[in-house]
């Protein structure tokens, strides 16, 4: 400081106060830039699981999202495999694929081949079983499943249960 | 204080106060250009006249647009093309300027790698030119997103999915972008007041800096020769313009460059007119539908090639294949590690690199439009790998290069 001129100080100070003004408003301008309240308090959706038809492929709505919702056959219930078995949800004694129907690779919509009980997606060519388990590339991983939390016979987008706690501790979902 | 007589006329009265013979010396009259050179270098001057129409157009269509996910798709499709007189001009002018924008762009860029014109001095006009095509780009994808046709959604919803960063799941980053989970009001807006105020300011910045850029180096001619513009200017000042290598940017070169910009807006005018469907993707008549995605989601023509390099990977080869692919153009002027700056034919391997990276990106291009099948993917994969092992044999072959 000794040597410094009061010039030199004037434009030290000015700098520090305007350094903070800057990180100040760089903050405000992020903050401008997130999601709004009320887009965020529009994130909830509640489904009543009774009114879906066994393999009918069902696509609700979801922050904007399509969430697709599938209900199992028996046959379908019987050929699970224990990885397929943990993507299940079950509400009384229907077994249920929910699930984000966009495919994990660029967000495309994939489409719901009855007969087959596959997905595919026209995009880039990416393939899902009826659980929403990736079987063909380029998709890195299985359809997503939100978060939900079930409520009798309902299911409540949005909400995380302990169904779903557990589907993201064992990496079953994102 | 400065010392004011009475004026003499209004130019007198102009230019007591402020200097503007002095602005038009500088700027114009004694702004010296090589002779040496051919219609490519009209490319720049072709550029700013496209950008003026993209200017006036727009202001026109800011008018009647409305940035509303309700009200935008009619405000463009039956407010703007079917109300307004004469609506339908400034969208097709709008949207063929956006599209040829980017031809021109990119014959101005391999001008330039062709004639070594980003060497010795003129790095900076590279890297500012550069940045216009990043600012151009950007400013080209928010453009894309405001007639909100499905287009438009998928498109955004795509490019924005991007920025997560494949498997980083930089999801909230993905939603602080669009305001929301999904492209909504919230992006609409946005992209709104990015395309028609933020980047256009950055562009008007770009175009300063890239001008600024050139006033040292000067203009590259069609050998690579040094020219002592001083000595050469002042050969011309004193009379011997024949023996002078170099001549006045107003009016000798205008003159010419004019000739070409000339040429040039018959063949923009014949497609406003006759061809602008090139401009206008079909699937954008379709109103945006955030539950149905198109059967084929391809960008416009201009980033076939960079979607391309992205496309043939898995996702977090495929990203950093395509950010390698974003950014490698602007390192170009110390890649190159040649000192020669003469045209492409006579520098060894170069003129081979120069002509495989221009038909590298046009066979990039074709394979983005085609759906990604058999032999369609796999000579994607190899041109993208091209694209790649070309960049990397850059530095090498230069190295070798013998000084000319």
């Amino acid at each position: 400081m000794k040597n410094s001129s009061r010039r030199g100080f004037m434009g030290k100070a000015f700098g520090a106060v305007a350094g903070v003004g800057a990180v100040a408003s760089l903050y405000a301008m992020k903050k401008s830039w997130d999601p709004l309240p009320s887009v965020k308090a529009a994130g909830f959706t509640t489904l009543d699981m009774s009114a879906y038809k066994e393999n009918e492929l069902v696509t609700e709505k979801w922050r904007g999202k399509p969430i697709f919702v599938l209900k199992y056959t028996a046959d379908m219930m019987a050929s699970l495999d224990e990885k397929q078995k943990s993507r299940t949800i079950k509400i009384g004694s229907s077994d249920y694929m929910v699930c984000l129907g966009l495919c994990t690779h660029l967000g495309c919509i994939p489409g719901y081949n009855a007969d087959e009980k596959t997905f595919l997606c026209a995009c880039h060519g990416g393939m899902y079983d009826f659980t929403g388990d990736v079987t063909k590339a380029p998709p890195p991983r299985g359809l997503d499943i939100p978060p939900f939390k079930i409520d009798g016979e309902k299911l409540v987008l949005g909400e995380e249960g302990p169904e779903y706690k557990n589907m993201k501790e064992t990496g079953v979902t994102l | 204080m400065a010392h004011f007589t009475k004026a003499t006329s209004v130019h007198d009265w102009l230019n007591q106060r402020m200097g503007i013979d002095t602005v038009r010396r500088v700027m114009a009259t004694e702004y010296w250009i090589p002779k040496n050179i051919n219609f490519l270098w009209a490319m720049g001057m072709v550029l700013a006249i496209t950008f003026a129409m993209l200017l006036v157009s727009g202001i026109f269509l800011l008018m009647y647009y409305q940035p509303n996910v309700d009200l935008a798709f009619d405000s463009v499709n039956y407010t703007i093309m079917k109300e307004v007189d004469f609506g339908w001009l400034w969208r097709h002018v709008h949207g063929v300027a956006a599209s040829v924008v980017f031809l021109i762009i990119y014959i101005h860029m391999f001008t330039g790698i062709y004639y070594g014109s980003y060497k010795k001095g003129r790095e900076m006009i590279w890297i500012s030119g550069m940045l216009l095509f990043v600012a151009f780009s950007a400013e080209a994808f928010s453009g894309y997103m405001l007639p909100w046709g499905q287009m438009s959604y998928w498109a955004g919803m795509v490019i924005t999915n991007l920025f997560a960063g494949g498997s980083l799941h930089a999801d909230g980053l993905v939603e602080w972008i669009r305001g929301d989970y999904v492209p909504a009001q919230a992006f609409l807006s946005r992209f709104f007041m990015l395309h028609v105020l933020l980047i256009p300011l950055a562009i008007l910045g770009l175009i300063g800096l890239h001008f600024g850029a050139l006033r040292i180096p000067h203009v590259n001619n069609q050998d690579g020769e040094d020219i002592d513009f001083e000595a050469e200017a002042a050969k011309y000042k004193a009379g011997d313009k024949a023996g002078s290598k170099v001549i006045a940017f107003v009016n000798d070169f205008m003159s010419k460059d004019m000739m070409v910009v000339g040429v040039y807006l018959v063949f923009f005018f014949y497609l406003v007119f006759y061809h602008y469907g090139f401009a206008m993707d079909p699937v954008n008549f379709d109103p945006a539908d955030g539950l149905k995605t198109p059967a084929h989601i391809y960008p416009e023509w201009y980033f076939l090639w960079s979607y391309e390099i992205l496309r043939p990977f898995s996702t977090d080869i495929g990203l950093m294949a395509f950010a390698f692919a974003q950014v490698i153009f602007m390192m170009l002027p110390f890649l190159d590690r040649s000192p020669n700056t003469v045209p492409a034919s006579r520098r060894g391997l170069f003129r081979f690199w120069f002509w495989a990276m221009l038909i590298d990106m046009i066979v990039l291009t074709a394979m983005g439009k085609l759906p990604p099948e058999g032999a369609f993917s796999t000579i994607g994969l190899y041109a993208a790998l091209t694209f790649i092992g070309l960049w990397i044999l850059l530095p090498i072959i230069t190295m070798l290069e013998k000084k000319a």
